[in-house]
């Protein structure tokens, strides 16, 4: 049904090359055929990934949230005072929640001292095999080639099915308008969302198309966020994976997240 | 036919006044909720779906029930059914009614509904169960229909409906199959992930809407002259008593299960059902009742003597419905969201505005059947078929 | 026929009714509106004409590039290359969206839902409402 609509294009060229409005055939002369591309500077990659490296992030303890702030500000994600109506792309919150299966009473040493009361970075895992995008009715969801689970927010219709398949907590939906909730400076080269749909980090798929990293990345400082290709084996994230053992969340639910933790 | 219902006892038209006015009531809520959006209910980010996806799956149960009569008496030729088979098919028709209206409710983005017949995707279960309740709801009204327009002018039923009637029994099924399924296949959430799901749907559904039946025949048989026949009520009381033991072992099956495994991801959830988790316990007082009415029911039941009784049947019926009213128009929903997938605690409260709404959808449901029944039960009295055999 | 003197008579109204716009307004043509463009550029993405009449079906197939295919960059028939982009492309030119936009579709009385999530570029004299959608909690 996509391909029969975006076939409209290629109809519609022809028809600015003559076929039918008058004025236009003066242009015919200088048309050409129309062309979709991917930006020439855009970043690409076979499969995207970030490595969360929680040694760098011991910031966190002591109030640094700069790359909740970089994303909110980038995506006008509205912050509610209020829990119930809560829109969240990435946040802070304890290694208790980030890994509820982790969990060890007897647990001392760097554990206790270091981690117990760190916040942890948390978003959408982009995961190989997403729940999310098995359950939408409509393909709102879905999964790039390059890995991301992307939203189409002109499609969502808010049966929020995706909530209750994803096992991270990764969605949000807009209980409600959230413009008037935006608190950081608006950004106009972005939209906000409008209410009753489901939305949730997209790995910046817009900074990609330009050349840039993800915002939360390019806002660390401490270069505790390392964004890149997974598939590809020079790349600084396998390289940071070659080096550190890390851990993923929930990996025994096979969803293969895409965000990896160097403890 | 239609035109039946337009006159009536005044009782029949005060009823109708009265349920009018709660749908009214209701549709006022539900454009402010449209207003508003969605933060209007109790719903949150964690506890996402809530009452109305509660009562939708409740109420699918109900609408699959209407096999019970269908099957015994088309597939086993079992006369005694004959005279109320109308009632199971339009009870079926009211009760999916009211599931695709807190379907609709439900959605965010209602002005977008047809998305999922634009982009059709067969791996998501919401949209098969956007497939089978529909056609559940048209096979119903065409059945029913027919063969009441049939009976009415004493012809034999056309044989193109009997394929239709064949048809709906295995679609019951599905209905109700593809309901669970909605839950059952979602990792990270123990409390649903349970391949006993769908078969516990059925066998709470093959008891709850088989005991509002015997309730609507109790009840006509009393105020009106249409009467089904006590070898029927009782024949429908038995399948209750079957399918309430049923529902019952399985889900002691289920406790079996989650509480000799001892599994975080799984007790953590019954935990907060019976004895509250972290000091939240919203749904304990509830599901203590919905234990107690389900003895109850299976003691009334079980035992003939009490069971074709005509004053105790009806106290046992109501236990039924309100006991797996509770268990999946309230508990099975919510509990699944609480604790979360991250182990944190959201409370959920109804507001007045989705009550409201809730009660509205109720309304119209029970309309619909009326406005059904008192066709069925005008053409039956003209026929002569209302008085007892 | 029963009652076929009601039924007449109710058809009758109904289509009194159901005409009732053409005929009210038979003969009136409304004005078609002023737009302006709000730019110096002589021709937008393609030309005017079919702009006109395909700036819908055009700004579809854009969204479904750009969120579905990854797509950004859109070449023209004229060879000019364009970042497919409500907000950052067509904006950028038609920077007055209450003299140009809305202008047409009120005329024909269509509202799309765009502006829902697409911000609208601030106008001359807007600056204040601007500032009330920042600071409206």
């Amino acid at each position: 049904m996509d391909d029969a609509r975006r076939r409209f294009l290629k109809i519609a060229g022809l028809s600015v090359l003559g076929l039918g409005i008058k004025p236009v055939t003066d242009a015919v002369a200088t048309a050409g055929e129309v062309e979709i591309t991917s930006s020439p500077n855009a970043l690409k990659a076979k499969r995207w990934a970030m490595v969360v490296d929680i040694k760098k992030c011991l910031k966190a303890k002591k109030g640094c949230k700069e790359c909740v702030i970089a994303c909110n500000t980038t995506h006008n994600v509205p912050e509610f005072d209020n829990p119930k109506d809560e829109v969240k792309w990435i946040w802070l919150t304890s290694v208790k929640h980030a890994f509820p299966d982790q969990e060890s009473q007897y647990a001392e040493g760097y554990y206790k001292d270091t981690l117990q009361d760190l916040p942890f970075v948390v978003l959408c895992n982009h995961c190989d095999n997403p729940p999310c995008v098995r359950v939408c009715p409509v393909q709102a969801t879905f999964r790039r080639a390059d890995g991301i689970v992307m939203m189409d927010y002109h499609r969502c219709i808010g049966c929020r099915f995706c909530m209750a398949a994803c096992p991270f907590g990764a969605r949000s939906l807009n209980w409600r308008d959230p413009r008037p909730f935006i608190k950081t400076p608006l950004n106009r080269e972005y939209p906000t969302r409008s209410r009753g749909v489901v939305e949730k980090c997209t790995f910046c798929d817009e900074r990609l198309a330009k050349g840039l990293q993800p915002a939360c990345v390019a806002a660390c400082k401490d270069k505790a966020l390392v964004f890149g290709d997974v598939e590809d084996p020079n790349s600084e994230v396998r390289e940071l994976l070659r080096k550190n053992p890390s851990i993923r969340r929930k990996p025994q639910l096979g969803t293969h997240p895409q965000v990896y933790y160097i403890l | 036919m239609l035109e039946k219902a337009l006159t009536g006892s005044r009782s029949y038209k005060v009823w109708i006044v009265v349920l009018l006015a709660i749908v009214g009531i209701g549709f006022v809520n539900y454009l402010r909720q449209l207003d508003y959006g969605l933060g209007i209910t109790g719903m949150s980010r964690d506890v996402s779906w809530g009452l109305y996806i509660g009562q939708f799956t409740f109420l699918v149960g109900v609408a699959a029930s209407a096999v019970m009569l269908v099957l015994p008496y088309y597939l086993h030729n079992y006369k005694v059914f004959g005279k109320i088979t109308i009632l199971g098919e339009f009870l079926a028709v009211a009760s999916v009614t009211m599931c695709l209206s807190f379907i609709i409710v439900d959605l965010g983005k209602p002005q977008r509904a047809f998305n999922v017949l634009l982009h059709p995707t067969p791996n998501s279960i919401l949209f098969w169960d956007m497939v089978v309740l529909n056609g559940y709801l048209f096979l119903n009204i065409i059945i029913g229909w027919t063969l009441l327009g049939c009976e009415r002018r004493g012809a034999p039923p056309p044989k193109w409906v009997k394929p239709l009637i064949y048809l709906s029994i295995p679609w019951a099924v599905s209905i109700h199959t593809v309901t669970a399924f909605l839950y059952a296949g979602l990792p990270g959430r123990g409390f649903w992930l349970t391949a006993i799901m769908a078969p516990r749907f059925l066998g709470s559904a093959f008891a709850s809407g088989p005991s509002l039946l015997i309730l609507f025949c109790l009840f006509l048989r009393k105020f009106t002259k249409f009467d089904a026949g006590w070898e029927a009520i009782s024949s429908l009381a038995k399948i209750v008593t079957y399918a309430m033991l049923v529902s019952v072992f399985f889900f002691l099956c289920e406790l079996f299960t989650v509480y000799y495994s001892q599994i975080p991801e799984h007790i953590l959830h019954f935990n907060y059902l019976f004895q509250g988790l972290h000091g939240h316990s919203e749904l304990t007082p509830w599901m203590w009742i919905c234990i107690v009415l389900a003895l109850v029911a299976v003691g009334l039941l079980i035992n003939p003597k009490w069971r074709n009784n005509e004053k105790i049947l009806p106290i046992a019926c109501l236990c039924v419905f309100f006991s797996l009213w509770i268990e999946k128009g309230i508990a099975l929903v919510l509990t699944g969201f609480i604790p979360s997938p991250l182990e944190t605690i959201t409370r959920y409260m109804p507001t007045p505005t989705e009550l409201a709404i809730t009660l509205g959808i109720w309304g119209l449901g029970f309309l619909v059947l009326s406005v059904l029944y008192k066709v069925a039960l005008t053409v039956k009295e003209q026929t002569g078929d209302s008085a007892s055999h | 026929m029963y009652n076929s003197g009601k039924i007449i008579i109710g058809i009758i109204i109904f289509l009194v009714l159901a005409t009732f716009p053409f005929w009210f307004n038979r003969g009136v043509a409304q004005a078609p509106p002023k737009l302006e463009v709000g730019t110096q550029e002589k021709q937008c993405v393609e030309s005017t004409p079919f702009m006109k009449a395909n700036h819908m079906k055009l700004l579809v197939d854009w969204r479904d590039y750009v969120v579905r295919d990854g797509k950004r960059e859109y070449t023209s028939t004229t060879g000019k290359k364009f970042d497919m982009s409500l907000q950052n492309t067509c904006m950028k030119c038609h920077t007055q969206k209450t003299k140009f936009c809305d202008r047409c579709h009120d005329y024909v009385e269509v509202a799309p839902t765009c502006w829902d999530c697409h911000i609208a570029p601030v106008e001359p004299g807007q600056a204040q409402q601007a500032k009330a959608l920042r600071s409206s909690n």
